[in-house]
This record gives structure tokens, C-alpha cells and sequence, in this order.
């Protein structure tokens, strides 16, 4: 971590390095951005893990926080932050060159705190509409009715396809210009909003020629709820609630993160009988997730019957979720200090039937779909993403590891009881469909295998510590990483001390997965662009929070 | 047993005693036989209907519709009452004269088609001597309507189905005939009552065991290509193109369509039936011993001979359905073009030389 320091002291003369935070944390200027950036690239810091706006008040800046895909490194993360104190045309140059995913998250910031990105190519809103007035982020933002009325004209297609891009001239103003996505000739196809297979309200602009797929642009926004927003005036036990509705499939672990985040703020100690408790949940979570993945995939490529197969297994895990916290979808059990009730009575007996269960029905998927000759002719030799493509665009969880990429979090940086158990990371190299089908059956496995290792040696003891009725936390910022069905789920809080935080940032593991659909489905045809989306099995309110 | 001969007998006598015009009597007795095929239709397409949806659903360790009278009986019904009350919805920017014709020509060509089946012995609307080509060639108008509806919709995703469906129907409609041919050169005849006539003994699958066997599988799948479900629903890919070449029709119009969908299958199973697998003939083995089971089997009603054999065929197309993912346009060509076609059209020779041999 030293050694990196000094590395960024050469690089920018003029880095102020924090002290005591929980990563190596930086405040550089605009100016040497790009260095110090292309520099951190150049050591193997090749994954930005997330992008956050700030508003600071007296100036708008950006936080990155990178890490690496090499293995030695993997533990390591280094923030950078950098902002500017011109609040009407913020500029900061762009990093969406040196990490590709940077043009999505960038395109974000500027949605929400029309920071400007210098010569990034493409400069549209990412979530709200084209003619939405203000920035809705900012501390000085009034939400008023009557500046932007809720319409009641459908969008001009030109509105989101005229793509602006700035860029600095000789006397340092910036410069806007403005290109057309599309040509007229092109032949395109909005796949979605509504779509039986986009599993949600997902928007691909889609140009094809005949079947053949040339090129996706994805429109997010469609259920975009401000979830980030919201938390800014919540208190921490309220914000809870609002987790499980961004990745609804992996509620319990999404919860999990912020908890996790606001324990190690507030200092709380977790018990371990609710370590354990978390742990199995997540974990049966994760199996559930994979079920609806694989279920769905399946039905993408047409075969209903297996659809109803993974529903069907899933509804056991629900039922063992109803019993013990009442809820089957929004489970609801997680809260700031441990688990909200103890475990039912029939709880561990019911998962220890479930266990040997899934695994015959696991046999039984094989079966029926994997060793199917159209099924496995379909997923073969189709939509593949390099290693460097998934590091590149941040596609983390099954998708990542498919690639190659040794990215679980639980390995990474264990948290809960993933440091008692033993589990195999499941890495395959191809990258391709059929890749990201089996990694999440065997996932299923090693999900399984934890569970066996945990659910008899539950601790007795407290499942919930004691906090405080009012929770604050100190002033500082926080960021958890935790390890959901879709990849690598952070949670930022930046705390000014108060019953609310400041800013709340979710790392949407989801809005990678869509952003690799381009790159993957070019040249392919549409029966395989829905198919390679449900290999990637993205979660739509996960991306527009 | 069914007797059709005396109630046709009863009926062209009462008339021709009542109205001495003779014209007017065959016209009268062309719209009974027209209503009566069109009922039958009609119940068909409710029967098939309600089995589809029972059946899959035990598939998928479901019950299918349950609370619409017993076992779910009058589902069918209470759908088909529901999609005639539905509004026929004017779309703006549609060719709307293709748009409202080519229902009625996707269920023009399944109804002829289905006119010159033999359900029995002599239940049958006609008899062509050319009454098979009859069928091949009447039952590919479907494609016309299908495509015009694809077209005249003015939406994407019903055109790329109405393609799909275009490049899928006219490919396999080849091999399906080619396969037809094969057997037309067994029987010698284009003749359906002929050519079930010539199964008495032994039905044509036994009768040339190796190429007659090969045919029937390429027919069986060629006609579930041409049935456009699953696993070659491509025009219609759900996941795909949210209901292909149908996807903005409503009402009526869009029960014609899968009206035709459920009684095309039927047409299917039934022609394979007809020439692989002896049409309404009882199973006979010919042989001295079994002369007592060769005369229990030819108790059994023709037309349930018929219905069975047809209706086992339609179970085996709902079960590949209901187990197979849906194949890509690519793959779906290169089975017919690359697979089924020369494999056909060896089979073709296989049988001549067999047929110059025995």
C-alpha cells in the first residue's frame, strides 16, 4: 500500500492522501487525472469497481474507487477522488478510455450531477429523459412539479439519439458537439420496453440487418426510483427496506452489504449465531437467484417446461424463507446488528431435506436441457467475452468468473462465515454461453456444499446485538463489497455524522452485465441476443435503482 | 359403429322426394356437408385445445385448467365465447385489406385441407385421384397468409416472423413432400382411398420396413416444422418476437390463426396416418394363427381406427414440443437443407429399387 502511494506521489505532485480511512484514499486535481489513472493502469489497477458523483457543496466531484483483476492484487482497493468548484459548467476529464465501463458510470454522474466528462463520446443522460430540467443529485435541486411535469407526449426517437460530446478548445471552453446513433437507413428494432425476454423494463435499441444483430444501445431509466436519493433523507433502519428492491432475486444479500456497512461504521458486533444465519440465508438466496437464472434461460430459448422445473425447486427455498422471516420475495430479515428473529424450529430440518433434493434435481436439469443437442448446439460457440472484455466492462459474479476472472467477493475479502467454510471458486476459461449456463449449476453445488458445512454447527447464543435506537454514524465514508448472485454488489456512505447519510452510492452489478451485450451480440442473430441475456441474467430495477 | 352410408342415403332421398329440382337438391347437400365438416372443425380445434393445455401442463407437474366445469371441460368453450365477444382492434398505418384477408386465407388452406381427409371408411368430404398432391399443394397456401400478415401488420417483429416463417415453410414443405413422393411410389396411387385400400393387409410402414420407416420420420418432422410449433416456433418465437407474425392481431382474427395452428397438427398427424399408417385400417398381422385378432381389430369402428392413430401422433408432437428448446433459423436450415433433404431424397431412391425388387 506504500509502495502505491509513493507511486501516486510521482505521479501527482500535489496528492493528499488520507489517513485511517479503510482504503488507500486520494484527493487529486482534474488536471492529473488522467495520470494518475493511466498510471494505475499501467500497475494492473484494471477494474473500476464503482463511479460515484459527489456533491460537496461548494464543489461537485467524482469518487473512483479501482481495484485489479491480477491475483495478487485482488484485495486491493484504491479510491481516488477529484472535483471541481464550478458548479455551472463542471468539467473533469474523462478515465472512459483507460476502463470502458467508465462511459456508462460517467453518463450517470452527469444524469445526476451534470458533471461534464470531457471527450467522453457519448454524454447523454443515462436514466432520466433527454429534456429533464436540472440534476437531480445536487443538494440545491428543487424538486417542482412545474419544471418538469410529468409528459404526456412520447419521446421523440431523436431525442435520445442525438448524442452530445464535449471537448476543451484552445482557450479551455468547452465545446459541445452533437453526433446521430443511428443513420436513417438503419434498420432498427426496440426490443423492450416491453418485452417478454428483456425480464423487465430494459430498452435495447437494436440495428440489425436480416437476423444479424450490428448494434445495441441500451436505454435505461424505465424504473428508475431514486432509491439513491431517497436514502439521503432516510435513517439507516429505514434505508434497509429499500435494498431488496433494487436486485429483487438476491434481496437478502443486497441487505446484507448496507448492513454490513453500517455495523462496521457504527462498530457494532455482530453475534455469531446471526453471522451464520446470514450466511445460510445468503446462500439459499443464491441458489434461488441461480434457479430463476437457469429457469429463465431456458425459457429464452424456448423450452417452457424447464422454466416451470427451476420455479418449482425455488418455490421450496421460498417456503423455507416464509417460515422463518415471514416474507418469501421481500424477505426482510436482515436488520443493522444481526438477524430481525431467531431461526424457526423446523428451519434446519427443512434445509437439510432440501439439500440432498436439489441435487437430484440438479441431474435432472442436466438431463433435460444441458445434454439436449439443440440446447447445447445453441450455447455453443456463441457470445463470448474475453477476460480482459469482462475486467474492461466490470462484468462481475458467474458472468466474470466464466470469463476466467477470479472476482467472488467471499474469496476476495470473506465476510460473515465465508472465512469457516470451504467452497471452490468455479472458474471456467471460455467465456462463452454455455460457459455462463454451467457455472451457475455448479454454483448451485458449492451453495449447497457451504450450506451442509454450516447448518448443523449453528452457534447458540443472541441472533441480534444490541444498537442504538438512533443509529449514527461517525463522519466518514464506508464502502462494502459483498458477493450477490450477479456479481460484485458495493455499498458507499459518505456520513456527516448525522441520522441520515450524506450520499449513498449502490454498485449495481447488473448495469455491467447489459453494458457487455454490445460488444457480445454484434454480429450475432436476435434468437442469440436473447439467449446470451439470459445467460447474463441481469435484473433491470438493480441498474435504474 | 358409425353408419354414414344409410344416413347420407336417408337424407339425398327425403330431399330429392321433397324438391324436384335436381341442382338445388346437391346444393342443399353441399352446405350440410360444409356445416357438418365445419362443426367438426370447430370441435376439434376446442378438443385439441383442451388436451394441449391438460397435457403440457402434466409435463410441467401442473393441473391445467380445473375450475371450468369437470377436469376443466368447458375451458375451451368459455375461451372460445371470450375471444368472439373481443374487439377487432384498427391499427393505424396497416395495409388493412391484406391485413383482415390473411386470417382468412391461413384458415382457408387448413380447412380444404382438412375437407379431404378419410376419417372412415367412406366418411370423407372428397376423393380426389389426385387427392394427396391435393393436399401438399393446398395445404402451403397457409404460407401466403401468413406472410401477408406479417407484411400488412407495418411492425418489425411481425415481419421478421413472417420471413421466418416464409424460409421455414418453404424448405420443409419440400422434404414433407418429397417424403409423401416416396410413398406415392410404394402405393402407385395419388388416390387417399386407394392408397388406404392398399394397407388392408399391412399398413405401408410395415409393408417396406427401412425406407418406408425413414420416410415416416422425416415426414413427422418436416409436418411439426410445417405446424410451426415448437421446436421450430420460430415465426412465432414468444421470447424472441413477442408473438411473431401475429403479434397485432386481436379477436377473432387472431383465433382464426391459432384455430389453424391446433387443426394443422391434426392435418399432419392425419396424412401421416393416412399413408404411413394405414388410415382407418385396423392393425392386422397376416398371418394363419392370428386370424382371431385380426377379427377383433377389424371390430373396432374405422373412424376410432382414425382417431386414435392420429391422436397418438398428436401426443408425440406435444410431447417433443413441450421438451425441446427452440431451434435458430440458422440451425433450423441447415437441419432441413443439409440433413432431411438429401437423406429424403436418398430415401426416395431407396424405396424405387426396393419397390423394382419385392
Amino acid at each position: 500500500m506504500d509502495n502505491m502511494q509513493k507511486y501516486i506521489q510521482t505521479l501527482a505532485p500535489k496528492a493528499q492522501f488520507e489517513e485511517g480511512g479503510q482504503y488507500l484514499t486520494t484527493t487529486i486535481e482534474p488536471d492529473a487525472l488522467r495520470k494518475v489513472a493511466t498510471g494505475l493502469k499501467e500497475k494492473g489497477f484494471d477494474y473500476l469497481m464503482c463511479l460515484t458523483g459527489m456533491d460537496y457543496k461548494e464543489s461537485l466531484g467524482v469518487i473512483y474507487h479501482i481495484s485489479s483483476s491480477n491475483p495478487k492484487e485482488k484485495e486491493t482497493v484504491i479510491v481516488l477522488k477529484t472535483s471541481t468548484t464550478n458548479r455551472e459548467e463542471p468539467a473533469i476529464p474523462t478515465v472512459s478510455d483507460i476502463w470502458e465501463i467508465a462511459t456508462y458510470y460517467e453518463r450517470e454522474a452527469y444524469d445526476f450531477y451534470g458533471i461534464i466528462f470531457v471527450n467522453h463520446p457519448d454524454m447523454r443522460r443515462l436514466f432520466l429523459r433527454e429534456d429533464w430540467v436540472g440534476f437531480p443529485f445536487r443538494k440545491d435541486y428543487v424538486v417542482n412539479d412545474e419544471i418538469n411535469p410529468v409528459p404526456t407526449k412520447v419521446p421523440d426517437p431523436d431525442d435520445y439519439e442525438a448524442v452530445p460530446s464535449y471537448s476543451l478548445n484552445k482557450e479551455g471552453k468547452l465545446v459541445k458537439k452533437t453526433k446521430s446513433l443511428f443513420e436513417n437507413k438503419d434498420y432498427i428494432v426496440n426490443i423492450g420496453p416491453q418485452h417478454p425476454s428483456t425480464h423487465g423494463v430494459l430498452h435495447l435499441r437494436t440495428k440489425l440487418e436480416g437476423e444479424i444483430i450490428k448494434h445495441i444501445d441500451p436505454h435505461f431509466g424505465y424504473i428508475h426510483r431514486g432509491i439513491e436519493k431517497m436514502c439521503e433523507s432516510m435513517t439507516y433502519p429505514q434505508m434497509l427496506y429499500l435494498t431488496e428492491r433494487l436486485d429483487y432475486l438476491c434481496g437478502t444479500m443486497n441487505r446484507h452489504g448496507l448492513c454490513m456497512c453500517i455495523e462496521k461504521a457504527a462498530g457494532i458486533e455482530v453475534p455469531a449465531r446471526a453471522q451464520y444465519i446470514r450466511t445460510i440465508f445468503d446462500e439459499l438466496t443464491r441458489i434461488a437467484s441461480h434457479l430463476i437464472g437457469w429457469a429463465c434461460m431456458c425459457n429464452d430459448m424456448g423450452s417452457i417446461t424447464a422454466f416451470i422445473y427451476g420455479m418449482r425447486d425455488r418455490e421450496k427455498i421460498m417456503d423455507i424463507y416464509e417460515e422463518t422471516a415471514g416474507g418469501r420475495l421481500m424477505v426482510n430479515y436482515y436488520v443493522v446488528g444481526g438477524v430481525a428473529q431467531d431461526i424457526h424450529p423446523n428451519f434446519v430440518n427443512r434445509v437439510k431435506e432440501f439439500i440432498p433434493y436439489m441435487r437430484k434435481m440438479i441431474e435432472e436439469y442436466h438431463t433435460l436441457f444441458t445434454h439436449n443437442p439443440i440446447a447445447a448446439g445453441r450455447m455453443k460457440d456463441c457470445g463470448f467475452l474475453t477476460k480482459e472484455q469482462a475486467v474492461a466492462l466490470g462484468v462481475t459474479g458467474p458472468s466474470g468468473r466464466a470469463s476466467g476472472w477470479s472476482c467472488d467477493v467471499r474469496k476476495i475479502a470473506p465476510y460473515a462465515a465465508y472465512d469457516k467454510v470451504k467452497f471452490d471458486e468455479m472458474l471456467h476459461q471460455g467465456g462463452g454461453t454455455f460457459d455462463r449456463y454451467m457455472i451457475r449449476l455448479e454454483e448451485i453445488e458449492q451453495s449447497l456444499r457451504i450450506i451442509e458445512q454450516l447448518i448443523d454447527n449453528i452457534p447458540e447464543g443472541d441472533c441480534r446485538a444490541k444498537v442504538p435506537a438512533i443509529i449514527k454514524l461517525p463522519a466518514g465514508e464506508y464502502y462494502q463489497r459483498v458477493e450477490n448472485a450477479r456479481g460484485d454488489f458495493g455499498v458507499y456512505i459518505n456520513s456527516t455524522g448525522d441520522k441520515n447519510p450524506y450520499r449513498v452510492k449502490f454498485r449495481s452489478p447488473c448495469l455491467s452485465l447489459v453494458t457487455a451485450l454490445d460488444p457480445m451480440c454484434t454480429e450475432q442473430k436476435i434468437a442469440d441476443l436473447i439467449m446470451i441475456s439470459g445467460s447474463l441474467d441481469y435484473v433491470i430495477p438493480c441498474i435504474d435503482r | 359403429m358409425l353408419e354414414l352410408d344409410k344416413l347420407v342415403t336417408l337424407i339425398h332421398s327425403t330431399l330429392a322426394d321433397a324438391i324436384d329440382i335436381e341442382w338445388l337438391v346437391k346444393l342443399i347437400e353441399y352446405v350440410l356437408i360444409g356445416v357438418g365438416f365445419l362443426a367438426l372443425y370447430a370441435v376439434l380445434a376446442l378438443i385439441l385445445i383442451l388436451l394441449e393445455r391438460k397435457i403440457c401442463a402434466y409435463f410441467q407437474c401442473r393441473l391445467g385448467p380445473t375450475r371450468v366445469g369437470p377436469w376443466g371441460l368447458i375451458q375451451p368453450i368459455a375461451d372460445m365465447v371470450k375471444i368472439l365477444l373481443k374487439e377487432i382492434i384498427k391499427i393505424d398505418k396497416t395495409d388493412w385489406i391484406l391485413f383482415k384477408v390473411a386470417p382468412f386465407i391461413v384458415i382457408m388452406g387448413s380447412f380444404c385441407t382438412f375437407g379431404a381427409l378419410q376419417f372412415g371408411k367412406g366418411i370423407c368430404g372428397v376423393d380426389f385421384n389426385v387427392g394427396l398432391f391435393y393436399m401438399i399443394a393446398i395445404s402451403s397456401l397457409g404460407v401466403i397468409g401468413i406472410l401477408l400478415a406479417g407484411w400488412a401488420s407495418n411492425n418489425k417483429y411481425t415481419l421478421i416472423g413472417a420471413m421466418r416463417s416464409g424460409a421455414q415453410l418453404v424448405s420443409y414443405e419440400l422434404s414433407a413432400g418429397i417424403a409423401l413422393l416416396t410413398m406415392v411410389v410404394l402405393s402407385g396411387s395419388l388416390q387417399l382411398s386407394e392408397i388406404i385400400e392398399g394397407q388392408a393387409k399391412a399398413w405401408y410402414i410395415f409393408q417396406a420396413p427401412l425406407p418406408a420407416f425413414i420416410a415416416f420420420i422425416i415426414y413427422l418432422i418436416a409436418g411439426h416444422a410445417e405446424t410451426n410449433r415448437g421446436p421450430f416456433d420460430l415465426p412465432e418465437a414468444e421470447s424472441e418476437l413477442t408473438a411473431g407474425y401475429h403479434t397485432e392481431y386481436s379477436g377473432i382474427q387472431f383465433g382464426f390463426f391459432y384455430l389453424a395452428e391446433y387443426l394443422n397438427m391434426f392435418i399432419i398427424a392425419g396424412i401421416a396416418t393416412m399413408v404411413f399408417l394405414g388410415g382407418y385400417q385396423p392393425f392386422q398381422i397376416n398371418a394363419e394363427w392370428a386370424e382371431g385378432f385380426n377379427n377383433i381389430m377389424a371390430y373396432i369402428p374405422t373412424w376410432a381406427w382414425f382417431f386414435g392413430k392420429v391422436f397418438g401422433l398428436i401426443l408425440l408432437s406435444l410431447w417433443v414440443r413441450w421438451t425441446f428448446p427452440r431451434l435458430r433459423i440458422d440451425q433450423l436450415l441447415k437441419l432441413e437443407w443439409k440433413i432431411l433433404m438429401p437423406i429424403s431424397l436418398l430415401n426416395l431412391l431407396l424405396m424405387s429399387v426396393w419397390v423394382l425388387i419385392f
